[in-house]
């Protein structure tokens, strides 16, 4: 005989001071039993209201800010904002630049991607992959601070080029990564990939389709996972991209072990395309002149690119001063977040860490 | 195709379109607020325009008065658009496009949350960056800061 007994609704907060929150989010779940009824994201415990400082900043005092919206994509919140202001005022980029910069993005990438890997892992309870993560991006990092001098806030892009050019042994050094990296892929895969408690843990978890994942305005690895063709570097190609020849990473599934493979293959891409780029380099000056007196004419432009985690735009008014009218970030973290909601109600309370994981959110960037 | 979505903008709905213009390559339709969520429906629903995916919801302070701009993308059929509507600074009201796109929820919190505009019909119209009880909005230009 069996007894109905009766539950009740309640409500459990995750964070803000979670391990499994990357950084400072919090969620407000409302359980029935282990089942999650539904959530809540409270998010801004982060925001340092990067719009607002940006109308008090000149043109050129703004970069180092956006290196810290996304902290883990640096280099592409660089070049998405000095590609909207070259944009605007009509600087010509020279070509070596644009190939520097596509490099530096890519790694960047592949960076990032690694941090994902190696915190989803943890987040599912394995902590050897973090390590093995940590140990190439390591190498990322080096050749980012023989570049610039910095690992992680680099203000390496300027308007019309970048600040300085790479170093002696760059080359070399990249080269022996991208080898060394391409080798240590199949070990993620055999160590964690394949394993079965991640594969019990993510197959057929938080399921999205992909018309649900376009209405939700989802972008990067978490819309392509769903089998939606979208990369901004082929949809709407900027700097060398159209000169390149890599895929655009795409799974059908839509579950959190898709959003999980879409990165791990996208890595590969990465490499692909760094190696291309290394050999396609041409001579010239990449560093422009800096004026600090900078202002660019009266107008509006909106400039988009695929950063590590989706469709990163920037929306700038220029009023013809030295400092923005407006500038918006669309942040693809705070979109993706947006999303989870959604992706959560029905499961565990244990499966909410892994398809948060699997979503891939920087706190720096969904707050601002 | 800016010509293409311009007329059938203007043929169906004759009355909606204020101005257009260009934004940065791209057309620009601004809208007369309450033809905004018939227009987006219309965009997204048509099979020649199939505008699927909000990209950028932005609030901009110009002031005398608040405007929303909205950039779309069709996905499948890779074009763009730029809307853009006008709100009064002193009552600032716009229709929700939540039930258009998913994708607006957040973005109109935060268009309420730093400029104070009032998005209608909106599931959860609260601030989403600030806390609760923070007191004005602080993208508008005439904000003075709490110290």
């Amino acid at each position: 005989m069996s007894v109905r007994i009766k539950t009740e609704e309640i409500m459990v907060n995750m964070g803000p001071q979670h391990p499994s929150t990357h950084g400072v989010l919090r969620l407000v779940l409302m359980l029935d039993g282990e089942v999650v009824t539904d959530c809540r994201p409270d998010i801004g415990y982060l925001h340092r209201g990067i719009e607002k400082l940006s109308e008090n900043r000149t043109y050129i005092q703004i970069i180092p800010l956006t290196d810290r919206c996304d902290y883990l994509s640096a280099m592409m919140n660089n070049a998405v904002y000095v590609q909207a202001v070259e944009k605007l005022a009509g600087i010509e980029v020279p070509e070596r630049a644009e190939w520097i910069r596509v490099i530096v993005m890519e790694l960047q990438r592949i960076a990032s991607h690694l941090v994902f890997i190696g915190t989803f892992a943890l987040d599912l309870g394995a902590t050897t992959p973090f390590i093995y993560c940590f140990r190439e991006r390591e190498d990322i990092l080096d050749l980012f601070e023989m570049l610039c001098g910095a690992r992680l806030t680099y203000n390496y892009m300027r308007f019309g080029g970048v600040s300085k050019d790479l170093p002696e042994g760059f080359y070399g050094k990249c080269k022996a990564y991208i080898a060394k990296q391409r080798a240590r892929i199949p070990e993620y895969d055999e160590l964690f990939s394949t394993n079965e408690i991640m594969l019990l843990r993510t197959r057929g978890v938080a399921v999205i389709s992909g018309e649900e994942a376009v209405d939700l305005s989802l972008s990067g690895p978490s819309l392509r996972a769903s089998g939606v063709e979208y990369d901004v570097r082929r949809a709407d190609p900027y700097s060398v991209y159209d000169k390149l020849r890599f895929s655009v990473v795409l799974r059908e599934e839509g579950d959190t072990l898709a959003r999980y493979l879409c990165r791990v293959e996208e890595i590969r891409q990465s490499l692909l395309i760094i190696e291309q780029a290394l050999d396609m380099v041409p001579s010239g000056n990449p560093v422009p002149k800096t004026s600090l007196g900078f202002k660019p004419p009266e107008g509006e432009v909106y400039h988009h690119i695929e950063s590590s985690r989706g469709d990163l735009g920037v929306y700038l008014i220029s009023d013809g001063s030295n400092k923005p009218y407006r500038l918006k970030w669309r942040g693809p973290s705070f979109m993706n977040l947006a999303a989870i909601g959604k992706l959560v109600r029905g499961w565990k309370v244990a499966d909410v860490v892994a398809i948060l994981g699997s979503l891939d959110i920087v706190l720096g960037e969904v707050d601002r | 195709m800016s010509e293409i979505i311009e007329k059938s903008v203007r043929d169906k709905f004759p009355d909606a379109v204020i101005e257009s213009g260009d934004s940065d390559g791209t057309l620009m339709l601004r809208l007369e607020p309450k033809f905004l969520v018939d227009v987006s429906e219309f965009l997204k629903d048509s099979p020649e325009l199939k505008f699927d995916y909000l990209a950028c919801v932005s609030g901009v302070d110009w002031s005398d008065r608040l405007e929303v701009v909205y950039h779309l993308q069709s996905l499948s059929l890779k074009h763009k658009l730029v809307l853009k509507v006008d709100a009064d600074r002193d009552d600032p009201k716009l229709p929700s496009l939540t039930s258009v796109w998913a994708g607006a929820n957040f973005q109109e919190r935060e268009a309420y949350d730093m400029f104070g505009i009032v998005f209608e019909g909106h599931p959860d119209p609260r601030r989403i960056l600030l806390t609760e009880d923070w007191e004005g909005y602080p993208l508008r230009k005439d904000y003075v800061s709490p110290d």
